[in-house]
């Protein structure tokens, strides 16, 4: 058995700094594991968090050699064994101690987000055409990831004014479902803040589930707030409805 | 001691936001309660979210022959009849109708030709039965659950361990309970509580479960002298991935076979011929995992001591459609293309059938105000779960605890919070401060998951589960030491110790309960006792606090009435 270095943050919301600790390394071990290791035989007090081990819950979020990563999908072997392998918490979010962060601001953002609400009259049959197109964006398992790596939010901290790519991908598997009868628009405009997005696609490199979140999701909600405010006939319409 | 705590009140506190806490919260929220939802992870992490395969629900979409009667029966005898018949009965009745409701609340299912929801085969069920979103179903549901709660105004307490329930009299009166974040502690006022705090998988070293299956909220139940049933009916799901070691365990959904999926040996025989030449590998659980158990005992295992699961006969496409999730696991955690080649399987510790004894109707345990629902409540499984038949269960018995909890509310005065609890709860919770250095939690942990793996697993004899009673009493020693460094600020080491008394006292009841059941049955296996004794199938197998002490009893079981009986005779096979 061979063995690496992780070198990871200790801390809290005042101060901290990197710690390097051994840790034995198995076939097929993951970072998480490796943290496992530290909190089980040497520091038990090393906070984490983690839920299913298998990439689908979405809490072991963490900067690993500087990529933000799910830890418990990320294999050592694939990592570079020769010098420390870093492991830092989240930096969009305000750290509690270690490895683990406030992420309440995004159950924050969420609430402002109407549910699907059905439109009158639908008999519920809908082809699996229309289930497989926006099966992408209900994938998501809240990493928060994209959220961390989008400059928006991690450079200039816009939190009040911008919902981040997690949410444009909520809002985006809402409105693409084929019974849905509500109207986002307003929302993604003026309280969301898509246009704060100018298409970067970090966020997209950085998804564990491989949602085209740019592309696929932010994109076609773009062209979607256009046409409802800022084209000419619906903004007629609009005059003569009244809204 | 002072006032360390702040205290909130609400009508119904529901322990656990996995499927049944949400579905349970969401009725009372319906009733007009006001609700408290508090759960030790973020919201929308629970175990629920990981379930893959599907829901069980007679919506007879694909096959029209389906009907609840078939899934009652199917039910009942994968259960090995120990089954609340009752329970049987409601969930396979209602189950079509909470289906729906998701789909009205935003769930996406996967469709049939003719835009209806599809289903698929599962073990153990007669007819394609599992409503499904690929393999990423408990995901679906969670997030509809979550959304919808958020909306209608739950108020939510994540990252909150509940470490203990405070009574009035025999009744329920609120919780204790402290913040992950900050250590803070925090108690809770209530009319009724629900408990939806999950399973007890995190006491086996080989298992599909996470940190948070740690058996709280039976502990909790049981500490408060509310009746457990059947706690020796674990569910080793057939299929875990067996190597690489770190991923040891992780679940291999049941959908691989639902789709397909052939098991061989390493002789490349198809062993389920001899175990089940009718239904294969779609045969029931327990009989999958002791058929892969005994095919490896026997030196007909593969190189990392499992069987092989193959699916790679269906075209790649397909696979990836129908199993995505599983594709992604295999692919990126052990390097194998489950289009092209099989994998590699074995037995995991996965789901517990026994639990909470309630009432069919109202989900409410022996303590009054005090109701359970989902995977910490017992009786709708009996002595084996089928597949699907847990997320069905969580909307079925999730909805009607929710709602006698909200009408036991609405009937009972307030109850008085007696602090003299409070702070023996505080006391208690803080000792491991005080033990610093003696003994560390995660040893303890990790001897408890070996005696639990090693003498309380798939093959149990009285010799073994004797010996596992010694040892846990050991480790209760060793884990009373359990000291902790750092500070109350977000401490895993802390959290552990806590939920390791869960652990040993949930691993206490499961080992009792198993020595006293002398046969096997479902999940139950006596190496000792080989056959099933039909004066087991009339009792109720009991734990319970008494005088401080735990202590085991019988409770009859009550006649299933002509017309069910009628049904499940009806049909030949
Ligand atoms: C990998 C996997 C796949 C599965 N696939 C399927 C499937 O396809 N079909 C199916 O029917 N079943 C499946 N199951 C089983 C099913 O998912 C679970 O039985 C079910 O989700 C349990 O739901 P629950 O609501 O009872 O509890 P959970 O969803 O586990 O929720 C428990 C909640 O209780 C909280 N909690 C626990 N203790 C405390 C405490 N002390 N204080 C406060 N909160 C507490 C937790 O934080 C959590 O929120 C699967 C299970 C696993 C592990
Ligand atoms: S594409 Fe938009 S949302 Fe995504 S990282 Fe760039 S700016 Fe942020
Ligand atoms: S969109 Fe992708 S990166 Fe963002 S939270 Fe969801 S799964 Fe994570
Ligand atoms: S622990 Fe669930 S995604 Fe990593």
């Amino acid at each position: 058995m061979s063995e690496a270095t992780l070198r990871v943050f200790r801390g809290d919301s005042n101060s901290g700094q990197t710690v390097d600790y051994p840790v034995p390394v198995a076939p097929g071990m993951v970072v998480l594991d490796a943290l496992h290791y530290v909190q089980g035989h040497l520091v038990p007090d090393l906070a984490v968090r983690w839920n299913c081990k298998a990439g689908k819950c979405g809490s072991c979020s963490a900067e690993v050699n500087g990529r933000p990563r799910l830890t418990c999908k990320t294999r050592m072997d694939d990592l570079p064994q020769d010098q420390p392998i870093t492991v830092l918490p989240m930096k969009s979010f305000p750290r509690i101690k270690d490895l683990v962060t406030d992420v309440s601001w995004n159950y924050r953002v969420n609430r402002k987000i109407p549910a699907f609400e059905p439109r009158p009259g639908t008999n519920w049959k809908i082809s699996q055409l229309d289930v497989d197109r926006v099966q992408e964006f209900r994938k998501c398992i809240e990493c928060f990831l994209c959220q961390n790596v989008c400059h928006v939010l991690r450079e200039h901290d816009m939190k009040e004014q911008f919902a981040g790519p997690r949410f444009f991908v909520r809002v985006a598997g809402l409105d693409m479902h084929p019974l849905d009868g509500r109207n986002r628009a307003a929302l993604l405009k003026n309280e969301l803040g898509l246009g704060l997005c100018n298409i970067t696609k970090c966020c997209t490199e950085v998804c564990p589930e491989e949602i085209h979140i740019t592309d696929n999701a932010i994109i076609p909600l773009k062209e979607r707030v256009v046409d409802e405010f800022y084209d000419p006939l619906t903004m007629l319409f609009r005059k003569i409805r009244g809204k | 001691m002072t006032a360390n705590y702040e205290t909130r009140e609400h009508d119904v506190l529901i322990i656990g936001a996995g499927g049944a806490g949400l579905r349970a919260s969401l009725e009372a929220l319906a009733q007009g309660a006001s609700v408290g939802v508090v759960c030790k992870s973020l919201l929308g992490k629970a175990h629920t979210v990981m379930a893959e395969g599907g829901i069980a629900a007679a919506m007879a979409n694909v096959d029209t022959a389906d009907n609840w009667k078939t899934h009652f029966r199917d039910t009942m005898r994968g259960g090995k009849l120990l089954n609340n018949w009752r329970m049987a009965q409601l969930h396979a009745q209602e189950s079509p109708d909470r289906v729906r409701e998701l789909e009205q609340w935003g769930a996406l299912f996967d469709r049939t030709e003719t835009g209806d929801i599809l289903q698929r085969a599962f073990g153990g069920h007669t007819f394609k039965r599992l409503c499904h979103v690929g393999d990423r179903t408990g995901l679906e549901m969670i997030r509809t659950l979550q959304d919808r709660g958020v909306q209608q105004g739950i108020d939510v307490y994540m990252e909150c361990t509940v470490t203990r329930l405070l009574t009035d009299g025999g009744r329920v009166a609120g919780a204790f309970a402290y913040w992950r974040e900050s250590g803070r502690l925090i108690v809770f006022k209530a009319k009724s509580i629900v408990i939806a705090t999950g399973g007890i998988g995190k006491a086996w070293r080989v298992t599909s479960n996470s940190w948070e299956y740690t058996g709280d909220g039976m502990a909790l139940a049981y500490e408060a002298g509310a009746e457990l049933m059947d706690m020796e009916f674990v569910q080793f799901h057939p299929t875990g991935m067996v190597w690489p070691p770190g991923v040891q365990g992780i679940l291999v959904t049941e959908a691989v076979r639902g789709e397909g999926g052939i098991l061989r040996n390493k002789l490349g025989e198809r062993f389920m011929e001899k175990y089940d030449p009718k239904r294969m590998e779609l045969s029931t659980r327990d009989v999958v995992a002791r058929s892969i158990y005994t095919e490896v005992k026997e030196g007909r295992g593969t190189e990392h001591g499992g069987a092989y699961l193959d699916i790679s006969q269906k075209p790649a496409e397909y696979v990836k459609k129908k199993l995505p999730s599983m594709y992604h696991q295999f692919k990126e955690l052990a390097d194998v293309d489950i289009t092209k080649g099989p994998m590699e399987v074995g037995p995991t510790c996965h789901y517990v059938m026994g639990g909470i004894r309630v009432g069919a109707e109202t989900a409410e345990s022996t303590v009054p105000g005090l109701f359970a629902a989902g995977e910490a409540a017992a009786g709708l499984h009996g002595a084996n779960r089928l597949g699907g038949n847990s997320l069905s269960d969580l909307l079925v018995f999730g909805r009607r605890a929710g709602l006698a909890a909200a009408q036991h509310a609405k009937q009972v005065s307030a109850p008085s919070i007696d602090t003299a609890q409070i702070e023996q709860s505080e006391r208690e919770l803080l000792a491991p401060f005080s033990n610093t250095g003696v003994e560390s939690p995660y040893a303890v942990h990790r001897d408890l998951q070996e005696v639990m793996q090693n003498l309380v697993g798939i093959f149990r004899a009285e010799e073994d589960l004797k010996k596992a009673l010694v040892e846990l009493g050991k480790l209760k020693a060793r884990a009373a030491k359990a000291g902790v460094e750092g500070s109350r600020l977000f401490n895993p080491g802390w959290h552990l110790s806590y939920d390791l008394k869960s652990m040993l006292t949930i691993s206490e009841a499961v080992t009792h309960s198993a020595l006293a059941r002398k046969e096997s049955r479902g999940a139950h296996s006596r190496i000792d006792f080989p056959n099933l004794d039909s004066l087991w199938e009339k009792k109720q197998n009991i734990i319970v606090r008494e005088n401080g002490a735990m202590q085991r009893r019988e409770n009859p079981v009550e006649e299933m009435p002509a017309e069910l009986k009628q049904v499940l005779a009806e049909d030949k096979s």
